[in-house]
């Protein structure tokens, strides 16, 4: 009875989480005629792909795709460069001044960066990087690296010093070291905190939105933001938008999935 | 100060010290902590990004500005409502979800993941969704509470500034449960087993194990959660934005979703002081909430 009643509720509760991505697939695919008439169709009479080839056809939408992807790649990448070198330091070493530079990392992570959205685009007009994908990349960059590196010295806590030692006594120098020994346990940490600022940077809107208007350097969330804006919402290419968008971050999600509640928890269960 | 330096800190290792922490220092510092800084100068300039021939130091002015406007008042009271009502629903909801996880079943793994699917989504593709299914002619939403009998006629959620922060918390609630859930479950995995076999064995019904073992073990873990849920909430626009735009009439405006239009409208000065605002009010809280969990905790 108990183990009925918990099945039913989880079922439940799965189908509620469910539900809006199956309907915005669903809309996708629907004729426009069709997500705009009544008794709504809970499966589409006819299926049809118009609103993906319109999107590419019309929109554009494959440049959005490519700026985006070329945005989060190469900031991700940066990032996660940024923050194994920095995370190590802050792992391996006692330094004056290190306490500190842990808290101005922690505190960035509190204050949202929107906070200083108006100053942040004098900033970018002063140094010309208005409408252009490197000013996006760099504010990408600050963004996430207090994060990175606190969740990569998280990481080599993990690894024994002992480890690095042996490969040291062996004749190889510190960063040979890191590099031969250390960075190879580490590599599951390293592509999960990859993947997580992927993300951050594919989903990013308020920022992108400030920064960029020219129609070559939107990303997906600026292009998505100006059809809204439109007085009409043409749903059907809205829907088509969400779902392609979705795509990628999903597929990587599944993949560090359990790396990210370990992430997220790790901070929180400690205490 | 000792003029002898500290001979761990000299040579190579404080040149490698240095050498991987700089990018992060050098990006930090010029596009979080210089804006930071500067926003914060601002506020007190008058700072209009279309009329930049003075910007002149007017002391409190934007302040004054701000505090006299009535939207303002409304985002303050609306953010309260935004993140007590969220976080309650979230809280209760996901700390449900999180118990009848906790143990170990058939299946479990991939019933995580799938309930963790809107995570991969940004808050303004849910907001999209959401606005579509809360949609007043051709929405589900309407549809399905008709067929239910719960209704007799279509509501436009989104247009009616009744149903408007109803709909915007419904969204943000169904966000975030899953989030809780798994913060929760993670806290429930500390709690050591012999504790429960113990309480066992002195004959506690399994309601009083969870009173008086499982919760005083995870309290400490749980207020530290909710601050930084209430926090994140506070910070989250993205679902407004995208769903309402704070309206209709300002009904759903919060105080972050003030503050970003605010910068649209170029009046960076205003903007600055909103921010600052947003943050001594954050601080404060987080100080207060800090303050009682201990309380609790030393009682």
């Amino acid at each position: 009875m108990r183990r009925l009643a918990k099945v039913i509720v989880l079922t439940v509760w799965l189908l509620i989480t469910l539900f809006p991505l199956y309907w915005i697939v669903v809309t996708s695919l629907k004729p426009k005629a069709e997500i705009f008439s009544l008794p709504l169709r809970y499966w589409p009479g006819t299926v049809t792909f118009e609103h993906y080839t319109e999107l590419f056809s019309f929109a554009d939408f494959g440049t959005y795709l490519l700026n985006s992807l070329m945005v989060s790649l190469i900031s991700a990448g940066v990032v996660t460069v940024t923050g194994v070198l920095g995370g190590y330091v802050l792992a391996r070493f006692a330094f004056p001044g290190r306490g500190a530079l842990m808290l101005a990392f922690l505190v960035t992570q509190m204050i949202p960066l929107f906070i200083a959205l108006g100053p942040l685009y004098l900033l970018m007009s002063d140094l010309d990087l208005l409408n252009r994908l490197a000013g996006l990349m760099l504010v990408y960059v600050a963004m996430l690296v207090p994060f990175a590196t606190i969740i990569m010295r998280g990481f080599y806590e993990r690894v024994p010093v002992a480890l690095e030692e042996a490969a040291q006594v062996d004749g190889a120098s510190r960063m040979a070291a890191m590099i031969r020994v250390v960075i190879p346990v580490m590599l599951p940490g390293i592509a999960a905190t990859f993947i997580f600022a992927f993300v951050q940077c594919w989903n990013e809107l308020f920022l992108a939105i400030t920064f960029i208007d020219s129609e070559d350097a939107k990303t997906i969330p600026v292009a998505m933001n100006s059809f809204i804006t439109q007085y009409d919402i043409d749903w059907g290419a809205m829907a088509a938008a969400t779902v392609v968008s979705v795509i990628p971050t999903l597929v990587m999600f599944a993949v560090i999935r359990r790396y990210i509640v370990e992430g997220l928890t790790a901070g929180a269960v400690k205490g | 100060m000792s003029t002898r330096a500290k001979p761990a800190f000299t040579g190579r290792r404080a040149r490698f010290i240095a050498l991987c922490l700089l990018p992060g220092v050098v990006f930090v510092l010029l596009f979080t902590y210089y804006p930071m800084v500067r926003g914060a100068i601002i506020a007190f300039q008058r700072y209009n990004l279309f009329d930049l021939t003075a910007t002149p130091f007017v002391g409190l002015e934007n302040f004054q500005a701000v505090l006299a406007e009535d939207r303002f008042w409304t985002a303050l009271r609306n953010t309260g409502t935004w993140v007590v009502v969220s976080l309650l629903f979230q809280f209760v909801l996901g700390f449900g979800l999180a118990l009848l996880l906790r143990r170990h079943f058939r299946g479990r793994g991939l019933y995580q993941a799938w309930v963790f699917f809107p995570w991969a989504m940004s808050g303004f593709l849910i907001g999209l969704l959401w606005r579509w299914m809360f949609n007043g002619q051709f929405g589900v939403i309407n549809d399905l509470l008709l067929k239910a009998g719960i209704i007799d006629e279509r509501i436009g959620f989104l247009a009616s500034p009744g149903w408007a922060m109803t709909s915007v918390i419904v969204a943000n609630v169904w966000y975030g449960v899953t989030f809780f859930a798994i913060m929760i479950m993670a806290a429930l995995q500390s709690v050591p087993r012999e504790l429960y076999e113990a309480a066992s064995v002195d004959g506690a019904s399994r309601l009083r194990q969870f009173w008086h073992v499982t919760l005083p073990h995870i309290r400490p873990t749980l207020a530290l959660i909710v601050l930084l849920r209430i926090i994140w909430i506070l910070n989250f626009p993205d679902l407004i934005y995208a769903m309402t735009g704070g309206g209709p009439a300002g009904s759903t405006d919060i105080i972050t979703t003030f503050l970003i239009q605010q910068v649209a409208g170029g009046d960076y000065g205003r903007a600055g002081a909103v921010g600052l605002l947003v943050l001594g009010l954050l601080l404060a809280f987080s100080v207060f909430y800090l303050n009682a969990t201990r309380f609790e905790k030393a009682r």
